[in-house]
C-alpha cells in the first residue's frame, strides 16, 4: 500500500495515502479533539474542534483535509486553542450536564474533549446559560432521544442516510433552534425510522440512549438467531441473563451492523411467557411434558400421514444444519416436497 | 433572421418609438414602483388619457433608483424633450396628464429633471441633480429607460453584442478581457472573476455548470432584484458569455421566490432568447449549446453562500460545506461549477460589449468599475445607486443621499448587509472599495448601505443584526450556531440593563472565536457589527453596562420620560393619551409621570405640544 510521510507537531509520521490529516494523526497516536468525525462516515467538518494549522494554508479542519506528502501540521497553537475553547465551552454550556445519570458517562466524546481542553468553571460563568428544556422523544420502543444532550454533530443523520439508507432524520429549523428531526418533526415512531439503532451506537454523547440495555458483566460472541443473514454479535451477560447485544465489527456478514431484531430483540430470551419445555394438550389444557414424551407423541401421530397429506414449515431461527435435516426428513421419510421456510419471504 | 438583422430591426424600432408623434410615457413599474402605487397610477393615467381622448404611448419600465421619489414617470414629447417626474401618485394623475403629458405646465413639486440632450427651460438635467451627479450608471444604464419585457429594447442598446464578440474571440480572449478589466466578484468577497472562471476551465469534468446567484438575502438590499426586473437580458447575456467561456452547456439561476416579478421577467426573457436563437442548441450557428433553468430559493439567507446554494439546487437542505474543494473544481452534482452574482454577470456583458479599457476607466486600481448599492436608513434620498469604486463615503451619504433626514447628526454607516461593519464619521472620507472597507473592519458585501443618525443606539443596532444572523445561521457548525446566540444573549442583556462588567471583553473574545472558527462566510462575518460598534462606539456600550444608560435613548429599560416642571402648562394631553395611565395631574397644574407604571412608549413626548416641549426622554432609568 502507498504510504506517505508528513510532519505533525514536529513528529515525522507515516500514513496511508488517501487518509485525512485527522486520520493520519489518530493512527499515529496523536489526539486531535473531534466530535463530528466517525470512521464509518464521510467527514463534514462542522464541530470545528479538529482545526489544525497547515503550513502555507493556515487553519483548516483536519477531518476534511487530505493528508499530503511533506505536509507540516500543527495541532496546538494559541489560535487553535482559542477557537477550540470557544466551541467547546459553548457546547458544554448548551449540554445537560447530568453526567452521572447518562448512559454514555465515561464513554462520552464530549467529556473526552472537555477533559483534553480543560474546561474552566469560572470562564463558563461569564457566559449566559441558556434556559432550555426540550422534551425527550421516547416514542421509539427501543431508545430515547434527548435533544438536551445533542451536540448536533450530524453523525446520526449521516448514519441513517448512508449506512441504513432510511433517511428518516435530518437537520430541521434554523439558527439556535436547529435540531435533528423527522419529516414534519413528528415523533420518531411516526417517521420512517426502522429502529435499527445504528445511530444510537455512533452517537458520541448521550442524546440517543437505549431504553433497557444494561452494562454486561461479560460478553459472549455468537451468531444472531433471528434470520438467515448470520450476523455476528456479542451478547452481553449479567449473571445468567442476556442483558445486551452488539454487532461484531469483525463479523463477515454484518461488519458490526445489526437490524432492529438483532440489536433490540434478543432479550425475548428473558421473557416470562417464553416456552422453556414442550406442552401437550390433555383434556383441553396444555401440560408440561418432557422432550421424549413430546417427540414420541408427534412421531406416533405423523405415522398416519404420507406424501401430499403432509407439509413442512421451518424457521430461520433454527440453524442451517437443523433446517437441512428437517427438509431431509420431509422428503425422504414423509415423501413430500411441500417444504417452506419463513426466510423465503 | 440573422442576429445582425435582428439588431438593426430593433434599433430601427427603438428610433421610431423615440420619434413618435405622440408623447411617450415611461412609468416605473418594478417592485419598488409598485409598492409606491405605480400600478394604480398606470391605471389612472390610462383612464385619464381615455377620458380626454388624448393619444400617448405608455411604456412600463424598470427602476431608475430614486426610491425616495417613487412613483417615477418620464414623459418624452414629440419635440424630443424628456422630463422625469417624481412622487406622481394616483391622486395627481389627472393633473399630471393635463400638465405634463397633454400640456406643458409641469408642477414644480413633481419635476425631478430633464433627460437627454434637449434641455427644458427651468428644468435641471436629471443626471446633474445631487442625487444622481456622483453616480456612474453603467450596470443600471437601461433600468428605468427600457421595457424589460421587450428584448428589442435591449438589442437596440448594444444588447448581446458582447456575447457575439465572445463567440468570435474565443474563450482565451474573453478571459484576457476580464483579467484586463479587473472585474472582481460582486457577491461580496471580491474574488477576481477571470480567475474563478480559469479554475473551472482548468478543472476536469465531462460537464460543467454556471450558476447565477440571485438569492439576494441581505435585509434592505434590492440591487439584484431591480436589475433583474429592469434589464434582465444584461444578466442573461453575462450568463451566456460565462457558459460559453467555461464550457458549460447548462446554467441555473438561483433566484429567491420572494422576487415574483424578477422571476416573471426572466421567464419572459428566456422565451425571447429562444426566439432569436440565443438559447438552446447551436446558438447563432456557433456550435455552442446552452440551456438555463430557474431554481427558486425559499428565502434562507445562508443559501446565498455558494456551497449552500449548490446543496439547495441539488434538493438538499441549504447548508454550506467546507472549502476546498471549491465549486470551480467540484460544485453542482460534483461537477466544476462557476457561481457568479447577478451584478458580476451584468458587468461581464458590459465588459465584452465595451471593452476592458472602457470598464477599467471607473474605479480604483484594485477595485475597478462601478458597484450598485442599496442606500437606505436615515438619509433624505434613499434608493438604488451606482457609483464608481473609490467614491468617498461622504459623497454617498451627503451627496447622493442628500444628507441626514431632518438634518440630524450622522452617526454611522453600515456597509455590506447584516455581516458588515458600522463605520463612524471619521470614515466618511474613506473611499468605497474592497480594501478600504476591509481595513475599516467592514465589507463591500453585496451592496447594502444603511445610514444611522444620532437617534440610533449602536448596541441596539448590533443586537438587531446579530438577531438576524443568529436566526439565519444554518445551525450546522458550532461557533456560528451557538456563538451568535451567546453574543445575542449578551447584547440583549446589555440593552436590557443587565450588562455585566467584562461583557465587552467577552463579546470580543467570542467574536474572534466565531470569526476564525466558523465554517462559512455567514459565521465568519456575523460578529462584524459587534466588532465595529465596540471599536468605534465603545462608550455607548460602557454607558449601557456601567451607568445603565442608553445615550441614544433607544433601549427602553435604560431611559425614562419626565415632565419638566417649569415647562408643563397642565394641558392634560399627555395624561389623556397615556396608554398606561401613568401620568397624573390636574387641569392647568403640573403633571407627573409615575415611573412604576410607565411603559416608555413615548406617546407623552409625541403629544406634548411643541410650543411647550415639556416632556423629555432622558438616558438612564428613573430614580424611584
Amino acid at each position: 500500500m502507498d504510504r506517505m510521510t508528513l510532519s505533525i507537531d514536529g513528529q515525522i509520521v507515516a500514513a496511508e495515502k488517501g487518509v485525512t490529516v485527522l486520520e493520519a494523526a489518530l493512527e499515529n497516536g496523536i489526539y486531535v479533539p473531534n466530535l463530528c468525525y466517525h470512521s464509518d462516515l464521510k467527514p463534514v467538518g462542522v464541530c470545528r474542534l479538529c482545526i489544525v494549522e497547515i503550513k502555507g494554508r493556515g487553519l483548516a479542519p483536519a477531518c476534511m483535509t487530505p493528508a499530503e506528502e511533506g505536509m507540516v501540521v500543527k495541532t496546538e497553537t494559541s489560535d487553535i486553542r482559542n477557537i477550540r475553547r470557544t466551541a467547546a465551552e459553548l457546547l458544554i454550556l448548551n449540554h445537560h450536564a447530568d453526567c452521572l445519570s447518562c448512559t454514555k458517562n465515561t464513554k462520552c466524546r464530549l467529556q473526552e474533549v472537555a477533559n483534553y481542553l480543560g474546561i474552566d468553571e469560572k470562564r463558563l460563568k461569564r457566559l449566559r446559560t441558556p434556559q432550555r428544556n426540550l422534551a425527550i422523544d421516547s416514542s421509539n420502543p427501543f431508545f430515547d432521544r434527548d435533544m438536551n444532550r445533542c451536540i448536533l454533530c450530524g453523525i446520526c443523520i449521516r448514519t441513517c442516510d448512508n449506512i441504513n439508507g432510511a433517511g428518516a432524520i435530518d437537520f430541521v429549523f434554523r439558527g439556535y433552534n436547529t435540531t435533528v428531526g423527522t419529516f414534519q418533526d413528528k415523533p420518531l415512531l411516526e417517521s420512517n425510522c426502522e429502529s435499527c439503532g445504528e445511530c444510537l451506537v455512533r452517537c458520541p454523547v448521550g442524546a440517543l440512549s437505549p431504553k433497557t440495555s444494561q452494562v454486561p458483566a461479560r460478553e459472549v460472541k455468537t451468531v444472531c438467531p433471528y434470520c438467515g443473514c448470520g450476523c455476528s454479535i456479542y451478547l452481553g451477560v449479567r449473571g445468567d441473563k442476556v442483558v445486551s447485544s452488539r454487532g461484531d465489527a469483525e463479523g463477515p456478514a454484518n461488519h458490526g451492523r445489526l437490524c432492529v431484531k438483532g440489536r433490540f430483540g434478543i432479550e425475548f430470551v428473558n421473557h416470562a411467557e417464553r416456552l422453556t419445555s414442550p406442552l401437550i394438550r390433555k383434556d383441553g389444557q396444555f401440560v408440561k411434558a418432557s422432550w421424549d414424551e413430546a417427540l414420541n407423541l408427534v412421531a406416533t401421530k405423523l405415522a398416519g400421514y404420507k406424501g401430499d397429506q403432509f407439509a413442512a414449515v421451518s424457521s430461520a431461527k433454527c440453524t442451517n444444519e437443523d433446517n437441512y435435516v428437517f427438509q431431509k426428513f420431509a422428503r425422504a421419510l414423509m415423501g413430500t416436497n411441500n417444504i417452506d421456510h419463513c426466510a423465503r419471504l | 433572421m440573422s442576429f445582425e438583422a435582428a439588431r438593426q430591426q430593433a434599433t430601427k424600432e427603438w428610433k421610431e418609438l423615440q420619434s413618435g408623434a405622440v408623447p411617450l410615457v415611461y412609468i416605473g413599474t418594478a417592485t419598488c414602483g409598485r409598492s409606491a402605487g405605480a400600478l394604480r397610477l398606470l391605471d389612472a393615467v390610462r383612464a385619464e388619457l381615455d377620458k380626454r381622448k388624448a393619444a400617448a404611448q405608455i411604456v412600463e419600465v424598470g427602476c431608475l433608483g430614486m426610491c425616495y421619489a417613487e412613483p417615477l414617470v418620464t414623459v418624452r414629447k414629440p419635440n424630443g424633450t424628456a422630463v422625469c417626474y417624481g412622487n406622481v401618485t394616483k391622486d395627481r394623475a389627472a393633473e399630471f396628464v393635463e400638465n405634463c403629458i397633454v400640456g406643458d405646465k409641469p408642477p414644480a413639486d413633481l419635476v425631478l429633471g430633464s433627460i437627454g440632450e434637449k434641455s427644458v427651460p427651468g428644468v435641471p438635467d436629471l443626471f446633474s441633480i445631487p442625487a444622481l451627479r456622483p453616480q456612474v450608471r453603467r450596470i443600471l444604464r437601461n433600468c428605468g429607460s427600457i421595457d424589460a419585457t421587450n428584448m428589442n429594447h435591449y438589442l437596440a442598446h448594444g444588447g448581446y453584442t458582447g456575447f457575439a464578440r465572445a463567440l468570435q474571440a474565443g474563450r482565451e480572449k474573453v478571459i484576457a478581457e476580464l483579467r484586463d478589466s479587473g472585474l472582481r466578484g460582486r457577491g461580496g468577497a471580491g474574488f477576481p472573476t477571470w480567475r474563478k472562471w480559469q479554475f473551472c476551465i482548468d478543472a476536469k469534468g465531462d460537464r460543467k455548470y454556471i450558476i447565477c446567484n440571485a438569492d439576494e438575502g441581505d435585509p434592505g438590499a434590492f440591487m439584484n432584484r431591480s436589475l433583474l426586473e429592469g434589464d434582465p437580458h444584461v444578466v442573461l447575456e453575462g450568463l451566456l458569455i460565462a457558459g460559453f467561456t467555461i464550457g458549460a452547456s447548462e446554467g441555473y439561476i438561483y433566484c429567491r421566490a420572494e422576487y415574483p416579478l424578477a422571476l416573471e421577467r426572466l421567464r419572459t426573457a428566456f422565451g425571447q432568447m429562444e426566439k432569436y436563437g440565443l438559447l438552446g442548441d447551436n446558438i447563432l450557428d456557433s456550435g455552442f449549446s446552452f440551456h438555463v433553468k430557474i431554481k427558486e430559493g425559499a428565502g434562507a439567507f445562508v443559501c446565498g453562500e455558494e456551497t449552500a446554494l449548490i446543496a439547495s439546487i441539488e434538493g438538499k437542505r441549504g447548508m454550506p460545506r467546507p472549502r476546498p474543494p471549491f465549486p470551480a473544481v467540484s460544485g453542482l452534482w460534483g461537477k466544476p461549477t462557476v457561481i457568479n452574482n447577478v451584478e458580476t454577470l451584468a458587468s461581464v456583458a458590459l465588459i465584452l460589449q465595451n471593452g476592458a479599457a472602457w470598464y477599467a476607466q471607473a474605479g480604483t486600481e484594485k477595485s475597478r468599475g462601478t458597484k450598485t448599492f442599496a442606500l437606505a436608513g436615515k438619509v433624505k434620498c434613499t434608493g438604488l445607486i451606482e457609483v464608481p469604486f473609490g467614491i468617498k463615503l461622504r459623497d454617498v451619504v451627503y451627496g447622493i443621499g442628500g444628507g441626514i433626514l431632518n438634518d440630524k447628526e450622522f452617526k454611522a454607516v453600515q456597509t455590506g448587509g447584516p455581516s458588515g461593519g458600522c463605520l463612524p464619521a471619521a470614515w466618511l472620507e474613506s473611499p468605497v472599495d474592497y480594501e478600504s472597507l476591509a481595513a475599516a473592519g467592514s465589507i463591500v458585501g453585496s451592496g447594502g448601505m444603511v445610514v444611522m443618525d444620532e437617534d440610533n443606539c449602536m448596541v441596539d443596532v448590533a443586537r438587531y443584526f446579530l438577531d438576524f444572523t443568529q436566526k439565519e445561521s444554518c445551525g450546522e457548525c458550532v461557533p456560528c450556531r451557538l456563538g451568535t446566540k451567546q453574543m445575542l444573549d449578551i447584547l440583549k442583556d446589555i440593552t436590557a440593563g443587565k450588562g455585566r462588567p467584562g461583557d465587552i471583553e467577552l463579546l470580543l473574545e467570542l467574536a474572534e472565536g466565531i470569526k476564525r472558527g466558523s465554517l462559512c462566510g455567514l459565521g465568519q462575518t456575523a460578529p462584524n457589527p459587534v466588532l465595529t460598534t465596540v471599536k468605534y462606539f465603545r462608550s455607548e456600550y460602557e454607558a449601557h453596562i456601567h451607568e445603565k444608560k442608553c445615550p441614544a435613548r433607544v433601549c427602553k429599560p435604560l431611559i425614562h420620560y419626565r415632565i419638566l416642571t417649569d415647562k408643563c402648562k397642565g394641558c392634560g394631553l399627555c395624561l389623556k393619551n397615556c396608554p398606561a395611565t401613568a401620568i397624573t395631574g390636574e387641569n392647568k397644574k403640573i403633571h407627573v409621570v409615575d415611573q412604576s407604571k410607565c411603559v416608555k412608549c413615548g406617546v407623552c413626548l409625541e403629544k406634548c405640544p411643541r410650543k411647550f416641549s415639556a416632556v423629555e426622554c432622558v438616558p438612564g432609568a428613573a430614580l424611584q
